[in-house]
């Protein structure tokens, strides 16, 4: 049998979104064949948590979910402080995976007291969380992470292969993409029409409905959610949430300066006012059409 | 600049100086023709018909004042300070260059039957609206300017400028375009401010 990576899974401040995603992994059985739960919260886990964290053992990966704090007041686990927990694994372990925006970039959490909440190495878009520095750290943002960018993040550490990082330590695999890459409304967005309304199949949410997948790292609409679909979809604005600014206020409004919008990820204002502006004074009969006319 | 683009640049300005003061439908492109020194057929050779050249003109004329907008749009100072330059520049380019602003009034905006095809929307003055858009997306980002609709704040400046030109053009205000930069930049600034 060949050797199992262990991870020791600790939760901060989160509300478990980020488990029950990686609970709904498709192929758990495949995980298991490769790594080994020390501990998780929700899991009925081999091991005591009180002897593992007492011993000396080492371990491959410290998966971190929720938001950080030195400040006891606000976060304990087991009668103690947490970041007494934290510090004494965090030595331990090879890897240190931050699996969610809250443990990435603090999160909602880190709106209620930023001084005092942060991600890991990160607060927000600025660099310093619960620690300065560290140079084994992988921030997998996302409210919640899809399950493979977890596993599939952990296997390619597994294998021994070498996981390419952008600059706020997210693997490119996975962030090197931008949610609009895949969506199905694409030709609505390049003609500039507009959803009339959440959930039905036609028109763009990034005009009116607070869609940000031209501007979220992520690849949702490449590998798809359970398999099968998207936020946008589904007809749900992208609400950006693997971004360091997740969550915006107002999320299924969009915020535009004098009408314009905020424009698409590394596009210039005038490359994209330009071109909007020339799609916009045509109007494509087609497009403002139902995809399929119920009424035939 | 290739010949043939230079010889399309210069029947573009004698066809707007003549659209601009005799009018699109009272201009024949004989006429253009002869304010060129070329013949009729070598004129067509440029431009198929007098309809589509000035769909050209308008471009030209739009990409002219976009390029000096972009110019203030690239500097570094408030949006009230770039308001005065834009009213500045645009006064100035009517007073020394009348036949860009001419044309648009009295060409563009008075036959659109012209410009309907091939000119949809802003089709044809984008480079000009594109920086009056990143003028005032700009302002609001940066807290200067209140947020609004695009067209309430785009008509409410270059319906004013434009009106002002064409007062102007009719010889009924008192004083020359340059005195009123003041007063008019105040005026819109003051009604586009962030309150």
């Amino acid at each position: 049998m060949s050797h199992k990576s262990s991870i020791i899974w600790l939760q901060g401040l989160t509300c478990n979104g980020n488990s029950h995603s990686f609970l709904n992994y498709a192929h758990m059985p495949s995980f298991a064949a490769s790594f080994e739960m020390l501990y998780h919260p929700l899991w009925c886990g081999a091991e005591d948590f009180m002897s593992l964290l007492n011993s000396d053992v080492t371990f491959d990966f410290l998966i971190l979910e929720g938001a950080l704090s030195h400040d006891e007041r606000l976060i304990q686990r087991f009668n103690l402080p947490f970041y007494e927990i934290l510090d004494t694994l965090a030595v331990r372990a090879k890897h240190i995976i931050c699996a969610g925006s809250c443990a990435s970039f603090g999160g909602v959490f880190r709106l209620r007291n930023p001084e005092k909440i942060t991600g890991a190495l990160f607060s927000g878009k600025e660099k310093g969380g619960y620690w300065l520095e560290k140079n084994n750290v992988i921030n997998i943002s996302g409210c919640p992470i899809h399950p493979r960018w977890l596993v599939e993040t952990l296997l390619a550490l597994h294998n021994g292969e070498k996981v390419l990082l952008d600059e706020f330590l997210r693997p490119k695999e996975v962030f090197s993409y931008l949610a609009h890459h895949g969506c199905l409304r694409n030709e609505y967005f390049e003609w500039k029409v507009d959803s009339k309304q959440l959930g039905e199949r036609e028109g763009c949410l990034f005009y009116e409905h607070g869609c940000l997948g031209p501007m979220s790292h992520a690849n949702c609409n490449k590998i798809l959610w359970n398999d099968v679909s998207s936020k946008t979809r589904a007809g749900s604005p992208c609400l950006g949430c693997t971004e360091f600014d997740f969550p915006r206020r107002a999320l299924y409004e969009t915020q535009k300066n004098m009408s314009l919008p905020q424009t698409p990820f590394g596009i210039s204002k005038r490359a994209y006012y330009t071109l909007a502006g020339v799609a916009k004074s045509f109007k494509i009969e087609r497009l403002e059409k139902k995809l399929i006319d119920e009424d035939n | 600049m290739d010949k043939k683009l230079r010889k399309s640049e210069k029947i573009l300005d004698a066809a707007l100086m003549l659209f601009s003061t005799q009018g699109f439908y009272a201009t024949t492109i004989p006429d253009i023709a002869k304010a060129m020194g070329m013949s009729v057929g070598n004129i067509y050779n440029y431009f198929s018909s007098k309809e589509l050249l000035a769909k050209e003109i308008i471009k030209y004329s739009s990409d002219i004042l976009g390029a000096e907008i972009r110019k203030v749009n690239e500097e570094e100072v408030s949006a009230k300070e770039k308001i005065r330059k834009i009213v500045a520049l645009y006064f100035e380019m009517a007073t020394l260059k009348p036949q860009h602003i001419n044309y648009f009034l009295r060409v563009y905006l008075a036959n659109k039957e012209v410009f309907k095809e091939g000119c949809e929307g802003m089709l044809c003055v984008s480079s000009f609206v594109t920086e009056l858009m990143i003028f005032f997306e700009e302002g609001v980002a940066k807290g200067e300017l209140r947020n609004q609709d695009f067209f309430s704040a785009f008509g409410l400046f270059m319906g004013y400028l434009g009106g002002f030109v064409f007062l102007s053009g009719e010889g009924v205000l008192g004083k020359a375009l340059s005195a009123y930069v003041d007063e008019i930049s105040l005026n819109i600034y003051n009604a586009l401010k962030q309150q």
